[in-house]
């Protein structure tokens, strides 16, 4: 067991100093971590550790050598080994995977956005690879991750069918909108539509697929078309000033309606990891291969139709759509997708609509930034009531800088579109 | 009405953005305030309210006027005119004052650490300087400020006489020990504990000791005995270094620190934190008694042109009797010495030099290290809360209610908050945690 002090050869005790900030943030703000007054080029290990909503335990490390100085300045500094390498100021966050001895198969989501996730940041003394929980860290600084913003108001929406959560930013308002539709793991997710609300959008989480037995899903489009005009009748919501943002079957919904709905029309569109199919009945996935250790259902949609029937007509596309590809994604062929849906703009003369991002080794599930990536996890098919092992594809480093990459373009995208700014308004009279 | 959208002169609407960061924080942390997306060369208003325990309304605003771009900067740009002028990056939260039609005397204290402070930041059009409730801003971010981190534990301590809160940094595993603090505050009495909060988001196991109470019930405790088993609790913490007990006094408090550093038989701090406080104090006869002795020197009390009561002038002039005064030659520890230049509650400058050419004489000045601050008050806390000239006060020897002269003026107060804590962290952390430049190379 590693003593929580140094012993200097005169007996005097040393006392490192770990300094982590801010100690409460937004889960996509960056964190600065600091080791002061170990001796000077002396190894150390930086460790997160987090206890689930579902109570597993979720850990990364890194592997750092002090300065002349006793410093370890996590920003400026390289990891040798760990859970990851290289200068990664939000590594300890990114990199977190199960501790040893978890169940398999896990995803972490924050359910409940209404408290933090509380990350507990460690130095030790030494570079430990393992067992953690038995030895004393030299300190602790304990973190709050919020998806929520303070003043952010969160209020239920249980419509006679339309099922969501609405968020609510301080302030005066108006605000732009957003119909927050996530894919195809159904349930009602609230957590990207609090951080959207902590960034001064009003946002609706929509269920769609229910996970509960006595109430069903619905995949009509009157259903979105009714979820979206709740979000634009809110009286602090800019009504020419609502959009779309799907992820996975969330993005099949949103350009699906943004090509052919009569009764809404976005103002603009994120898609995440999506594709162009047009049915919105997900019978389809049944025709999925399965593969040992996981599930991979990217080539159920390839090759990519030629038949315009099976696909979003993408010249009907008349908003701003913003494209973000995992191009390890083994869910969804979505290169293959996208790049047969911009040839279709091409075509079509709406190209310039168009904004694509690829981000080589990121997988299925591109989310906010800096919570883990999972290569494969545990996931109910709803409509047979299957559980499998989905391989979502991605690798921790490539997937983490593609979730900060594209939420930071996401958001400038939304803001560009939603919010007009001064330069592309003439002179304000006032 | 100001519209809380700028029309523009094609009639498309222009939506103010207003970022504040971090939107948590501890109450020592800077924010960085930036408004972006109105029109160049405009004016704007920045506004901070703040909805206090007390139910009292505390506001403060800056005038701005945004830069080419369409953008102000609160760290970059000066404030023109409000609460505060000049490039103050946290000039919104340390230059509040009552909002208008506010009760008189206030003073900003925040009793439950287990909340946060909740400000509400807002942008107005227009250099705004009063009537803010009847406006519509143009944005608004709600922050939190907290005098407690996350993981910090807050345990009462109900001893058979000591009452106070021990807080404890978090890591329930180790590490820990830590270094540990007894938090003394100054004669308005009661159990504050909010500094003890802050010091244990900083890593010091601190306990906020009451020894003046204000409830009819309990009596107060001014006798060594109780302060040296209070020390004890601190130090006899598992999770305390022993040899690393700081005490940390305001005021009174400071008299009481100083007097235990110098007669204590029983306890030892490690180092010492004096923050507006005096020397001046019977010896003779038991601590206890100051309380008496201060009320033979009321003829010296003075009165501004408000009211204002000054106990500036009870300890005037310094004795030369060394009855009348800690012997500081026999301290042995390092001390800090905070001084604000206007306190006029307390002769803080005056006994600062006297004990200063004391030391000097006894050969132990090494140990002390002052800093004055030109413009500050009696009241030198945390940083970036709210200066306050004078409040009403509670004399609870006589039940009298007054209203106190403090002092200071509210940047120099400000600066001298921020700079003090700074200093005052860095002295903990200097002497209570061995650094390794002060330590021969470690055997490991």
């Amino acid at each position: 067991m590693f003593p929580n002090k140094l012993l200097s050869s005169t007996m005097a005790t040393i006392s490192p100093l770990l300094s982590v900030k801010p100690t409460r943030g937004l889960v996509d703000e960056k964190i600065q971590i600091i080791v002061r007054n170990v001796p000077p080029r002396f190894p150390v290990t930086l460790h997160s550790l987090f206890h689930s909503e579902d109570k597993d335990y979720w850990e990364a490390f890194g592997h750092y050598t002090s300065d002349n100085r006793g410093t370890v300045t996590v920003s400026e500094h390289a990891s040798v080994g760990g859970t990851y390498e290289g200068t990664e100021p939000m590594g300890l966050l990114w990199s977190m995977h199960p501790a040893p001895g978890s169940r398999t198969g896990l995803r972490l989501r924050k359910m409940n956005v209404l408290t933090p996730m509380v990350v507990h940041i460690s130095v030790y003394s030494g570079h430990v690879t393992e067992g953690f929980s038995k030895q004393s860290p030299l300190a602790t600084v304990d973190i709050e991750r919020w998806y929520l913003a303070p003043g952010v108001r969160r209020i239920d929406i249980r419509d006679e069918e339309v099922k969501g959560t609405l968020f609510i930013p301080p302030g005066p308002g108006p605000f732009p909108g957003v119909l927050d539709l996530w894919g195809g793991g159904g349930g009602l997710v609230e957590y990207r539509s609090a951080l959207l609300a902590s960034h001064g959008f009003v946002s609706m989480a929509l269920e769609y697929i229910s996970t509960e037995k006595n109430r069903a899903s619905n995949l009509h489009i009157k259903y979105f078309e009714k979820a979206f005009r709740i979000v634009q009748e809110h009286p602090l919501v800019m009504k020419d000033s609502v959009a779309l943002f799907g992820l996975s079957l969330g993005t099949s919904i949103t350009l699906h309606m943004a090509a052919y709905s009569k009764a809404v029309s976005p103002r603009c569109c994120v898609c995440v990891s999506g594709m162009t199919d047009t049915e919105l009945n997900t019978n389809y996935i049944f025709k999925g291969g399965r593969i040992l250790g996981g599930v991979i259902w990217k080539d159920i949609m390839l090759p990519i139709p030629t038949d315009p029937g099976l696909k979003v007509d993408m010249g009907r596309i008349k908003c701003p759509v913003i494209l973000i590809v995992g191009e390890d994604d083994q869910n969804l062929a979505a290169v293959e997708s996208a790049e047969d849906l911009t040839q279709m703009m091409r075509a079509a003369g709406n190209e310039h609509l168009l904004t694509t991002f690829r981000y080589p080794g990121a997988g299925h599930l591109i989310e906010p930034p800096y919570t883990p990536h999972v290569r494969a996890s545990k996931f109910m098919v709803h409509q047979t009531g299957e559980k499998v092992t989905m391989l979502w594809g991605g690798y921790p480093k490539p997937h983490a800088s593609a979730q900060e990459d594209s939420w930071e373009k996401i958001l400038r995208f939304l803001q560009q579109h939603l919010y007009p700014s001064q330069d592309s308004v003439p002179k304000a009279k006032l």
